[in-house]
């Protein structure tokens, strides 16, 4: 069965026409074209597909398309700002050596993303909490617990800079 | 100690900006014009004849475009001893043998089409274990060998026999002995990209395969053959690496999908891509050797190793593959980890219907560790002495032959220990907490840091090519696989040739155009590729400076007007501008051309960019393009006797942990972990980083949590739910680093390997410190609640 779905993706108002089984990670990867959310596993163990849905960090190999209707998505994609600036959770990641293969990139920053804010500044404990869904092979997560740390400071300095 | 400019700095990896932004494309993301989806049938007993298949309903499916079986394809023989099959025909082995394949425009059609096709097999009776597979009588997994010839057993014919000294002789002198038994079980390499390709063929009959491998070159070699068998023969294959989601040994050999990938693009005429799922990725692909060790130890009175006798067997799987090599590498540590006189290393490789390995992360290494480390401890125990002072009395020194034959040169293993052993509190720890269930263990590692010849060639090849404006492209044979090969050679090429990291861009993953490479293994990567890029520097300096002694003072001339054109009260220096330079007098450091005899004069100082201009860009010009190949100085191990320098240098590490013990769960809880890694010298410090973190946490999985589980060939846990990789709240403890630098003459800047030595001694270090925790030691891993409440039961 296909519906024509109404959802806003990275900012934009978008419509697709989709499967009723599709997962919004087949919808953003297949249609969209938006491959920097990954498909890891397919069952919701390793959040390589992490995206955030009005907010919140999901995976998206598990949330069906239809679900997503008039709700607001963002991808990795779309935390590029406008003349391909990274956002600073995405420079924090580069500067702090938080990326190896970067499999597991998109969705850590997407769920590092939803921590911060929700939780401007986490502890130790809460950023590893904030990112128990996303599996990582290859960092043994230091470095992407000290980048985020360090993404903490650089979303703190820019929304100091945006005040003044 | 030499300083550097960008060596053993924190400048950012070249790709981590795309990675970041999910521009970074896997294999999972490519497309080609026309693609077609594969997706592979995979047997459903672990030991059956095939009697027939039925494909024409899947072939009548809409959509359908190809359907392959052994049946109606060219026979392709694969793996090294060609005892394995693209697809299988008359016999399954295993449950992952690839019975049949589909091609289809889109994935669901695929996969429907592979339900359909019906298979009849008569099932037979399997062997599951190497003790099984010997018995007398028991079924023959493969009746034939290569050749054709009958079979009268289930052994493989790659046997590993090392002898040095004479062992039952010292096992005669000795004052002390340890004697135990060892095992470790299948381990999924569990990147977090999956394996995948794209074949596709030009109107030539040449093939493209994009495709995740380690070895591109290897690969062609071997997908040239399968051309051959084809009716393709000297038609070429090009191998082209897209980003990979991590390795860590899966790209070592060339697999059955990548072969039934080719298969169906030769008969459709079209590109086809097959992406393993995740289930695919546990069931259908090649996971570390299993091993079972029989070791005995034993020293004199004082505490110094006299012997070493270890047996290991090793269950093979249905066919061959590089798990049946790891002896190989096994032989490192069992014959020079710590100074042994006599050795003797044997092994039993035996064919069962169980899934067959290939390379993991220290092939072989962490399996021998695990058996000599923990052995170790047991043979310090009967002598009475404390196991850190027992590894610092053998410990391996600088400039020393071992009895493999092993040129150690440095060495920093003591560093190794005794940093360890003070961040640890050894001292005040060991044998004293054991009323808290609390204790400490270490455990060291001895592996190849300047590659390892294990083939004939052991040669990386590095082009660099300069433009107009002074960028440099460093084209490399080598391949990035998520553990910093380009940072490395990045930073390499700029501070060997003079210009910064951000004038450099790394090329790799393509055997039509980069330099033959052997491959990315033995943590060679960095080694190879960055000497490589030392030597093509430095025929490019020589390069520019003969064309700088042409062009320097006119350049200079020339910015002088200029500035005088914008400033007309600048006053032109009273220089000899019609100087023809000796090329002897330049130097050139982050883009700049200056004379060695005036580094400060800010008049003399040309860019890179525009002494290249100058030559390129006239009558008879010349642009530079400069190349290297290097082989290291090392050896290929004798085929008889495996004695050899199989490598240039050697690294080594030790780790150590302090563990706590649930008395009422069995759970071992890690406090406090230390690794020292003698590393030569640290080329990218975001890179090493990651790696021996990321090693660490794999080796404390392998310690704790890690179990490919099969009952009768089948896997039973090919998902992330039943088989446990850690996540970040699992690593609630302090893991401590520390990079030992020894400055090796003949590693890049003085540094050695370090992609696979993480995970090495991890897990003996944790039993060991279990063993101190609360007195029983756990010989199987991993080291579950379960061993553990056992253990502690049957020692009350």
């Amino acid at each position: 069965m296909k519906k024509e779905i109404h959802f806003r993706l990275n900012g934009y108002e978008v419509a697709a026409e989709v499967e009723s089984h599709k997962m919004l990670l087949n919808v953003l990867r297949e249609q969209f074209h938006l491959t920097g959310t990954k498909e890891g596993c397919g069952q919701g163990e390793c959040g390589a597909c992490t995206v955030l849905v009005d907010g919140l960090n999901v995976d998206s190999c598990l949330y069906p398309a239809f679900e997503v209707e008039g709700k607001s998505v963002t991808t990795i994609e779309g935390l590029v700002g406008e003349g391909n600036v990274l956002h600073p959770i995405q420079k924090a990641f580069v500067e702090g050596g938080g990326i190896q293969c970067g499999f597991c990139t998109p969705g850590m920053i997407m769920s590092a993303k939803a921590l911060l804010d929700e939780t401007p500044d986490p502890d130790e404990a809460e950023i590893k909490r904030g990112i128990s869904g996303n599996l990582c092979r290859c960092t043994g997560y230091v470095q992407i617990i000290e980048s985020i740390e360090k993404a903490k400071e650089f979303v703190q300095a820019e929304s100091a800079d945006e005040t003044d | 100690m030499q300083e550097f400019s960008f060596i053993g700095t924190e400048t950012p990896r070249p790709d981590a900006a795309d990675k970041a932004a999910g521009k970074a494309l896997y294999i999972h993301d490519l497309s080609r014009p026309g693609m077609l989806y594969g997706k592979i049938k995979f047997s459903e007993y672990a030991h059956a004849r095939i009697k027939s298949i039925d494909t024409s309903r899947a072939e009548k499916l809409p959509g359908v475009r190809a359907v392959v079986t052994g049946y109606n394809t060219p026979e392709v023989r694969i793996g090294f001893i060609r005892d394995n099959f693209a697809l299988k025909k008359d016999k399954v082995r295993q449950f992952r043998d690839e019975v049949a394949a589909v091609a289809a425009i889109d994935p669901e059609i695929a996969e429907e089409a592979v339900d359909l096709i019906h298979v009849e097999y008569e099932e037979l009776p399997g062997v599951f274990s190497p003790e099984e597979a010997l018995q007398e009588g028991a079924p023959l997994v493969h009746e034939v060998d290569v050749r054709g010839r009958p079979k009268t057993d289930n052994r493989v014919p790659v046997p590993w026999k090392f002898v040095s000294g004479d062992v039952e002789k010292a096992k005669e002198k000795a004052a002390y002995w340890a004697e135990s038994h060892f095992e470790t079980p299948l381990i999924q390499q569990s990147c977090m990209g999956t394996a995948g390709c794209i074949a596709e063929f030009d109107l030539q009959n040449n093939l493209l395969i994009h495709t995740k491998t380690q070895i591109p070159f290897l690969a062609q070699n071997d997908f040239n053959r399968a051309l051959a068998a084809l009716g393709l023969k000297g038609k070429n294959s090009r191998v082209i690496v897209p980003t990979l989601g991590g390795s860590f040994g899966t790209g070592l050999d060339t697999h059955g999908y990548e072969y039934i990938a080719i298969l169906l693009a030769y008969k459709t005429g079209r590109p086809v891509k097959i992406i393993l799922t995740r289930e695919e990725e546990f069931t259908a692909l090649s996971p570390r050797q299993p091993s079972k060790s029989h070791i005995i130890q034993g020293c004199d009175g004082e505490g110094k190793l006299l012997f070493r006798d270890i047996r290991m067997v090793l269950d093979n799987g249905a066919y061959t593959s590089w798990g049946a090599t790891t002896p190989s590498v096994m032989m490192l540590p069992i014959s020079s980890l710590y100074r042994v006189p006599n050795v003797f290393f044997e092994t039993a490789i035996v064919y069962t219907n169980n899934t067959y390995c290939q390379a993991m992360r220290g092939y072989g290494n962490p399996q021998a560790a695990w058996a000599l480390e923990s052995n170790l401890d047991e043979l310090a125990e009967k002598a009475g002495m404390d196991p850190y002072e027992f590894r610092r009395k053998n410990a391996n020194i600088p400039n020393d032959i071992t009895p493999m034959g092993l040129h150690i040169t440095t060495c920093g293993l003591k560093e190794c220990l005794d940093t360890v052993a003070d961040k640890l509190q050894w001292r005040e720890k060991r044998g004293r907490e054991s009323g808290k269930a609390r204790g400490v263990g270490m455990a060291s590692l001895f592996h190849v840091g300047g590659s390892g010849r294990v083939y004939r060639s052991d040669g990386s090849g590095i082009i660099l090519k300069l433009d107009d404006f002074g960028n440099v492209s460093v084209i490399s044979g080598g391949i990035e696989m998520g553990q910093g090969f380009g940072v490395a050679l990045c930073l390499a090429t700029a501070e060997a040739l003079g210009v910064t990291p951000d004038k450099v861009t790394v090329i790799t993953g393509d055997t039509a155009t980069c330099p033959w490479d052997v491959g990315t293994h033995a943590s060679r990567g960095a080694f190879t590729s960055c000497n490589a890029a030392i030597l093509a520097s430095e025929k490019a300096r020589k390069k520019i400076f003969e064309l700088a002694s042409e062009h320097f003072m006119s350049r200079v001339k020339s910015k002088m007007k200029k500035q005088k054109r914008k400033n007309p009260d600048f006053e032109i220096p009273d220089l000899d501008y019609e100087r023809i330079c000796d090329p002897t007098e330049f130097d050139m450091r982050e883009n700049m051309l200056f004379l060695k005899e005036e580094p400060k004069n800010a008049y003399l100082r040309v860019s890179l960019g525009d002494i290249l201009r100058a030559a390129h860009y006239k009558e008879q010009g010349t642009m530079v393009v400069t190349e290297a190949f290097y082989d290291p100085c090392n050896q290929m191990i004798d085929a008889k006797t495996c004695h050899g320098n199989l490598s240039a240098t050697y690294i080594f590490g030790t780790q150590g942990a302090e563990v706590e013990v649930d008395l009422d769960t069995g759970q071992v809880k890690v406090l406090n972990f230390v690794a020292a890694h003698d590393v030569g010298q640290v080329l990218s410090r975001h890179a090493i980083r990651g790696q021996i973190y990321g090693g660490v946490v794999q080796g404390i999985g392998y310690a704790l949590a890690e179990e490919y589980k099969t009952h009768k060939g089948k896997n039973l846990n090919p998902n992330f739910l039943d088989y446990k990789i850690f996540s970040a709240p699992d690593i609630d403890f302090p893991i401590e680093i520390e990079c030992v630098e020894t400055h090796d003459i003949e590693g890049p800047f003085g540094a050695k390997g370090v992609g696979e030595p993480g995970l090495v001694p991890t897990a003996p270090a944790i039993a060991n410190a279990v063993y101190d925790a609360i007195g029983v030691r756990i010989k199987s891993l991993p080291i579950t609640p379960e061993k553990v409440l056992k253990a502690l039961r049957e020692r009350t």
